[in-house]
């Protein structure tokens, strides 16, 4: 009897497959694995040891060196509040410090209610949406107080619920998982900035001939 | 001098400056070492794969661009390399390794265990910058961290070289331990809820470099500049693992283990560490003891022998000498037991001595295979198992084994009754039923061996070795044997590693201590008149076995038992048969060191010191004779096993003849002719080494040089090289055994006929609803010497069943459920054990572990069918 639900570990043995030596597959297993409880419980790390041949101590040394893997329950959505370079300048530090008074609780606590788990974290290289944060490693950006407040209500309502999925999925190990990235609005976009660009390029470009032909 | 034996490519490269050869393939650390330039270090270890975590073995090296830093426990020493271990830029390397070490180290050392034996103590004080730069507050651990009974760790005190961890994965094999968390923040750690739960744990203890391990049995109990050591063989089992015995103020407080290279190269199980702690048992028998009235009295020496001549006298005049039996011998160093094999055959003139208690192998079989020894594992390609489960019956004899199946060295083909920890590694392996283990083994030959395609490995030399002992006890050993013989027949040129498992029976089958042989692998039946001439009798027909002394005692034919350390009411297959000739025996002596339950059923009970106690030299399963030394004065009036004989037969009107046991040892050397020139092993204050395995071979025998961890066994050799001695008057090791050249084998094994056919009893097949049990042994149980030993007396289990899970469903039962199993009236109950490698015909029961006791269901006459019910 594995606490992994009989799919969950269907889905491992086939990830196991994958690879040439079973231990390969340890990383993703333990994503598989905290996709079922939002964390990494002894219970599914001793299912993902036995799964993969090596010991449970093995599996638990290997989670906690990534920050993506938790070894301690976290509530329904973990709030990643990047606080790097850029978000900083952008005002990261005060976003935090909203965010803690707003939670009632310091990066790394979990809300008494069990929705909300906030962190601190490293650049999350979504420099261009400072101050950017992750919900379920779901980016959201820019935020300031007032759309951070927004977001915590439609998260903690479930209008969220389609574009943020429950803490641990990913969709690079979860393939089977609906895909959420808007790829036509991106294809809008990019047409908007290769238009802007190419119009700047024309207008550089007779500037320069202006120049040129004043100095001669 | 070892390399020139065996041939190997050297090298040439400049060590600061100066030419130096080295073997092609070593670590640079390796080459330097034996060129006598000691390189600091921590994680590296001889005996584990180099990982390079500490960067403390820095050394500058040669290379296209010039000098650079690089780590010396991990790059191979080519021709024409410069090494250089002295320059600035290694000093400033080590400099700022100590410093960076030292960040988060406590400098608690006048308080820390390790202190004074501390390789970072040391390292620092010899290679350390003197100062730290460092102001800010070090990181903070909870400490001690329990991680397992006998285990310790502060984590504040660990420098991460990760020893343990490596050991823990590598060499044992269970991975229990690990790293957790990353940057300042990593630690060893246990998998929360669940011990490091390993019989070789406290191995990582021994090899921790700071005092971030330590072994709760020896912590805070003394500093290491008050022990003093001598190296011994520790005789827990028979692998006889070297090692080193430290003691303070008399009192035996901890050992070590010593890289012998041939036998345990640096481990031990940790029941063999800190099993000695049995000397200090409240249950230690300090004086001789005669039963009057239903209860022990103390009395004198003369006293008790006297009432023990007494009783051999009477039955020997009333009912003959084979009236007297002798059962055990294992716990007896050589020379007690070639004492008292002459007190029993050349004295009294009985051939009833069995020092195995039925569980064991018949020693003409032994002696007529050819041996194998433990390094011949290494040069094997295929090994054959036909034994008990090597982890619970000779643990460091597993570590060896596994280690080299691990690492794909070779091909294990395995038999055995259910799982054992080589099972995941076997290429080939077969669940043993009782009456079809002929069967089974000729599998070997059709399905395995012939899938090669090539039978290179069965004409080389020792291609094929085979560990042979009893896999269960259930299993009729004269089918083994039979087996056994089958297997010699059909492999000429493999070898045979016998597997039984207890202390010195080795020693003790050698000294003759068996029905029907004479000391030094003799028969009574080829001896000529050789002992005849040298003993004042010698017995003429051959005598029983235990089984058949306890039946002869029920019968009445005998009435006469001495129990030489042996505990045949825990120890015996079949308990009943045990209690039933001990209430009828007219005499039971026992010469034995602890109060037990057979000592109950005593008249006399002769105190005899224990391991660590005594001198003498003992055998082990590869015929290997050793030194096993006494570190502390014997408990009480405790007399060596010897001298008692002696005085027996003083009291009985014939001397031995010995005044000393040297006296002992030149004679077990003239008569005993496998143990022809070996007297120097025999005589006190000799450079030991390693031993020598008897009978003494005519061609010479490349030994390889010990490979110790220098900073890991402190007195022994690190010292030479990290500073003074801790005390003089240690005995160091040398690093070569000595081997007598000279000599010549007179020893013959064509006298133990393997052609002669045993017929065993056939077994009557079970019915459907069945069950063949078979009882297998485990490293603790209720054992007297675990059960006093102040770290194990709680490590037994509960007594458990191990069923195919196939049966598990049918019968409705779950892992953890009680099931009982039954024989006839006898009922005895026991929790479920899964085991999905055990037959589906077979129950597989547990020895000697707590409550239930299934050696109820055992009877040695009978074949051993039982009953599962819920």
């Amino acid at each position: 009897m594995t606490h992994l639900s009989a799919e969950l570990v269907e889905k491992c043995k086939k990830v196991v497959e994958l690879y040439p030596s079973k231990r390969s597959a340890l990383i993703p297993l333990c994503h598989i694995a905290q996709g079922q409880n939002g964390w990494l419980t002894p219970e599914a790390i001793e299912d993902v040891a036995s799964l993969v041949g090596v010991s449970p101590a093995e599996v638990r040394g290997t989670a906690s060196f990534y920050d993506m893997f938790h070894l301690e329950p976290v509530g329904k959505h973990v709030i990643a509040m990047c606080t790097n370079i850029a978000c900083m300048l952008a005002g990261a530090y005060e976003l935090l410090e909203h965010a803690q008074e707003k939670l009632g609780v310091s990066p790394g606590g979990t809300t008494t209610d069990k929705e909300f788990t906030l962190e601190e974290s490293e650049c999350l290289a979504g420099c261009d949406k400072a101050p950017c944060i992750q919900v379920n490693h779901r980016f959201f950006g820019p935020m300031d107080n007032a759309s951070f407040d927004t977001l915590l209500a439609d998260l903690k309502s479930g209008k969220l619920a389609d574009v943020v999925p429950p803490h641990g999925v990913l969709i690079r190990i979860d393939r089977e998982h609906k895909r959420k990235v808007n790829y036509e609005a991106i294809d809008a976009e990019r047409v908007e900035i290769d238009a802007a660009i190419k119009e700047r390029k024309l207008k550089l470009e007779a500037a320069n001939n202006a120049t040129v032909g004043k100095d001669s | 001098m070892t390399e020139k034996l065996t041939n190997e490519e050297t090298v040439t490269f400049t060590l600061n400056g100066e030419e130096k050869t080295a073997v092609k393939g070593e670590l640079i650390i390796e080459a330097c070492e034996k060129n006598g330039e000691f390189i600091p270090r921590f994680c590296y270890h001889p005996r584990m794969k180099p990982v390079g975590m500490c960067r403390m073995c820095l050394v500058e090296v040669s290379s296209p661009r010039g000098p650079s830093l690089q780590p010396s426990c991990y790059v191979e020493i080519q021709n024409g390399m410069e090494v250089n271990t002295q320059s600035d830029p290694v000093k400033k390397a080590q400099d700022g390794v100590l410093e960076y070490l030292l960040l988060n180290h406590p400098l608690d050392c006048p308080v820390c265990d390790k202190g004074g034996e501390c390789p970072l103590q040391d390292q620092t004080l010899s290679y350390g910058p003197g100062e730290s730069r460092f102001i800010e507050e070090k990181r903070h651990f909870l400490k001690p961290l329990k991680i397992s009974s006998l285990v310790e760790l502060d984590r504040e005190r660990c420098i991460q070289c990760g020893r343990c961890i490596r050991f823990a994965k590598e060499i044992s094999g269970e991975a229990e331990i690990d790293f957790a968390g990353r940057g300042e923040d990593t630690e060893v750690a246990i998998f929360p809820g669940k011990e490091f739960d390993s019989y070789f744990s406290l191995n990582t203890v021994q090899i921790c470099p700071v005092g971030a391990l330590t072994a709760v049995p020896y912590r805070f109990k003394s500093r290491p500049w008050d022990l003093e050591q001598i190296e011994s063989t520790c005789q827990f089992c028979a692998v006889q693992c070297k090692l080193s015995v430290q003691s303070s103020q008399n009192e035996i407080l901890r050992t070590l283990g010593i890289d012998s290279d041939a036998v345990n190269q640096s481990w031990l199980c940790d029941r063999g560490r800190f099993g000695f702690e049995a000397i200090y048992s409240s249950n230690r028998v300090n004086s001789p003891k005669i039963k009057k009235d239903g209860e022990f009295i103390d009395v004198s020496w003369p006293e008790a022998v006297e009432e023990v001549a007494r009783a051999l006298s009477v039955a020997k005049i009333a009912n003959g000498p084979d009236s007297i039996g002798f059962i055990g011998g294992a716990r007896l160093n050589n020379e007690g037991a070639y004492a008292f094999s002459k007190l029993a055959k050349g004295v009294i003139g009985t051939d009833n001595v069995d020092a195995q208690l039925s569980d064991g192998i018949d020693p003409n079989l032994i002696f007529g295979l050819r041996r194998a020894t433990i390094n011949d594992l290494d040069q094997a390609e295929i090994v054959v198992t036909l034994c008990g489960d090597l982890r619970e019956e000779l643990p460091v004899l597993f570590l060896r084994l596994r280690t080299l199946v691990a690492n794909e060295a070779l091909l294990l083909a395995e038999f055995s009754i259910g799982e054992t920890p080589l099972s995941q590694y076997a290429a080939f392996r077969r669940s043993l039923v009782p009456g079809k283990v002929q069967n089974l083994l000729e599998e070997l030959k059709d399905s395995f061996l012939s899938s090669f395609g090539r039978d290179d490995f069965e004409q080389k030399d020792g291609g094929i070795v085979f560990v042979v002992g009893n896999p269960g006890i259930g299993i009729d050993g004269l089918e083994i044997e039979h087996s056994i013989r089958a297997l010699a027949k059909s492999f000429p040129n493999a070898k045979f590693l016998p597997a039984l498992r207890r202390g010195n029976i080795f020693g003790a089958l050698d000294m003759g201590l068996s029905p029907g042989l004479l000391p030094g692998r003799v028969t009574l039946k080829s001896h000529g008149s050789f002992f005849g001439d040298k003993w004042v009798c010698v017995p003429e027909k051959v005598g029983k076995n235990t089984k058949e002394m306890l039946q002869s005692v029920i019968d009445g034919t005998m009435d006469t038992l001495i129990l030489l350390g042996s505990d045949p009411i825990s120890d015996f297959p079949d308990k009943n048969l045990v209690l039933k000739a001990f209430e009828k025996a007219k005499n039971i002596i026992c010469v034995e060191s602890i109060m037990n339950e057979s000592t109950k059923y005593a008249q006399v009970i002769l105190p005899a010191s224990m391991d660590h106690e005594r001198a003498g030299t003992v055998t082990n399963l590869e015929g290997r004779v050793t030194h096993a030394g006494d570190k502390v004065t014997a408990s009480g009036a405790s007399f060596d096993d010897w001298v008692i004989a002696s005085l027996i037969s003083a009291e009985l009107g014939d001397d031995l003849g010995f005044n000393s046991r040297e006296d002992i040892g030149s004679e077990i050397c003239s008569f005993a002719p496998a143990y022809r020139s070996t007297e120097k092993y025999f005589i006190s204050g000799n450079d030991f080494g390693d031993g020598v395995v008897v009978p003494i071979a005519q061609v010479p025998v490349s030994i390889r040089a010990r490979k110790s961890d220098p900073i890991e066994v402190p007195g022994l050799s690190s010292i030479e090289r990290q500073g003074s001695p801790i005390r003089s008057g240690n005995s160091l090791p040398s690093s070569v055994a000595k081997v007598g050249s000279e000599s010549q084998i007179s020893f013959d094994n064509s006298m133990f006929d393997l052609n002669s056919t045993v017929s065993y009893k056939l077994l009557e097949e079970k019915r459907e609803s069945s069950f063949y049990l078979v009882l297998e042994k485990s490293l603790y149980d209720n054992g007297t010497l675990l059960r006093e030993s102040k770290s194990f007396e709680n490590s037994a289990r509960e007594s458990y069943f191990k069923l195919n899970p196939v049966l598990l469903a049918e019968l409705g039962v779950n892992e953890g459920d009680m099931i009982t199993v039954s024989k006839e009236s006898v009922k005895v109950k026991g929790r479920v054990v899964a085991d999905s490698l055990v037959s589906v015909a077979v129950v597989v029961a547990s020895w000697n572990q707590n409550s239930a006791d299934s050696r109820e269901l055992i009877s040695l006459d009978n074949v051993n069918i039982v009953e599962v019910e819920r």
